[in-house]
């Protein structure tokens, strides 16, 4: 029950990662065509518009769901890779409860970088 | 006589023996075989031991594709030696191996101890709560077409090992469960007479069982009873995530109906194989 649990978070994580992902994608690319999000001038990539996007509370959760999925799934992927190394089972519950702390730690760091940009007063140049 | 010695043909079979008591590791010896139309790779092998070479070992039961003890390894795909013609897959060269992700016994005989582990460990027999009926039965199982040709394909898997041979995965991971036992499972799972799903999933979706499955689809291409596990893998995922969810309910056993009259059925036809 627990495999299929972490399997269907698996899938989900991998959806999720690719519809935000995507959105990412077309803005970083394609914004200059769209002109939806960048609102100084210099394209998406510009300390501006990625300041002022990360200041948005769309983008900050955004972002927040897209970094707890592509942990969740990049790590799980590490996992299923050890895993076929054929360690015994002691050490595959140690290389678990590791990869959860390790995606927890990262997941709480971005988060709190997430946040933080959100209630600097100036940009940073 | 002259069209037939026309037709004809000196083969060289190379075979990788092993002996445990000499070799350390296997090594290749080469037979030459005058071979003609129609003989199969067992003939070809069984020639070798009365003529060349009396130690050379194999494993082989009913020369027909049914019994699967003969699968081995075949210029690099594993199949059946009784059903593979010599001249249909070479014109100079034969290689023969025992099949790879299993230990050697000797010569081409793997061990496929682990692989029968598994299987029974998914519980490969219809189980229900109702013990009386099961083992005196009164009267028949309400089974349809469809219910039934959910796991028809399944049933005529002869456990000889070629999936598992050709699955990558195995060959990463020698714990995983396998293609054949998963397949099984499936199709245990899927028979509407059978109450031993949940039990099943228990052993499936431990480590090294269903999810370790990268679906190469290897184990389908190569089967050759036209079986299709990755198919049955990737529906049994499926199941299982549904059910996590909680997006599909627990398949109930199909109840006892009417008494057995005695009177034929019309017959089934043979599913289609959904590997070309």
């Amino acid at each position: 029950m627990k495999e299929t649990g972490y399997w269907t978070w698996f899938i989900i994580s991998g959806l999720i990662t690719f519809f935000i992902l995507g959105l990412h994608m077309l803005i970083v690319h394609l914004d200059g065509m769209l002109g939806i999000f960048s609102h100084a001038d210099g394209g998406a990539v510009v300390w501006e518009n990625v300041i002022q996007r990360s200041r948005s509370q769309f983008f900050s959760i955004a972002y927040i769901i897209l970094l707890g999925a592509a942990l969740y799934h990049g790590f799980y992927g590490l996992r299923t890779i050890l895993l076929e190394l054929g360690i015994g089972k002691q050490a595959q519950q140690r290389l678990t409860k590791f990869l959860w702390l390790t995606g927890i730690l990262l997941f709480l760091v971005g988060t709190y970088v997430s946040l933080a940009v959100r209630t600097m007063e100036a940009p940073i140049l | 006589m002259e069209t037939e010695n026309q037709q004809k043909r000196n083969i060289i079979f190379h075979i990788r023996r092993f002996d445990p008591e000499l070799d350390e590791v296997p090594r290749w010896q080469k037979f030459t075989v005058s071979v003609e139309p129609g003989m199969t790779v067992l003939d070809g092998l069984h020639h070798i031991k009365e003529t060349q070479d009396a130690s050379l070992s194999w494993r082989y039961s009913c020369r027909m594709g049914v019994c699967g003890s003969c699968a081995m390894l075949i210029n690099g795909i594993p199949t059946l030696a009784c059903n593979t013609q010599i001249m249909d897959v070479t014109s100079q060269k034969l290689t023969l191996a025992a099949l790879p992700n299993f230990d050697i016994i000797r010569d081409l005989v793997p061990d496929l101890t682990p692989m029968f582990r598994d299987h029974v460990s998914i519980q490969p027999y219809i189980q229900r709560d109702d013990n009386k009926e099961m083992e005196n039965p009164t009267r028949e199982f309400f089974q349809t077409h469809d219910e039934l040709e959910e796991y028809l394909q399944f049933t005529y898997c002869i456990k000889c090992g070629c999936c598992a041979a050709a699955c990558p995965t195995m060959a990463a991971d020698r714990k995983y469960m396998g293609p054949m036992p998963l397949a099984q499972a499936y199709r245990y799972n899927k028979d509407s007479r059978d109450g031993g799903q949940k039990d099943r999933n228990d052993v499936i979706t431990a480590s090294h069982g269903v999810f370790s499955c990268h679906y190469a689809g290897e184990c389908s291409n190569v089967c050759p009873k036209g079986v299709d596990p990755a198919r049955a893998i990737q529906h049994m995922k499926k199941d299982l995530v549904l059910g996590y969810l909680r997006l599909r309910k627990d398949k109930k056993p199909c109840q006892v109906v009417g008494i057995p009259t005695g009177e034929s059925k019309p017959a089934i036809a043979a599913p289609e194989h959904t590997v070309k």
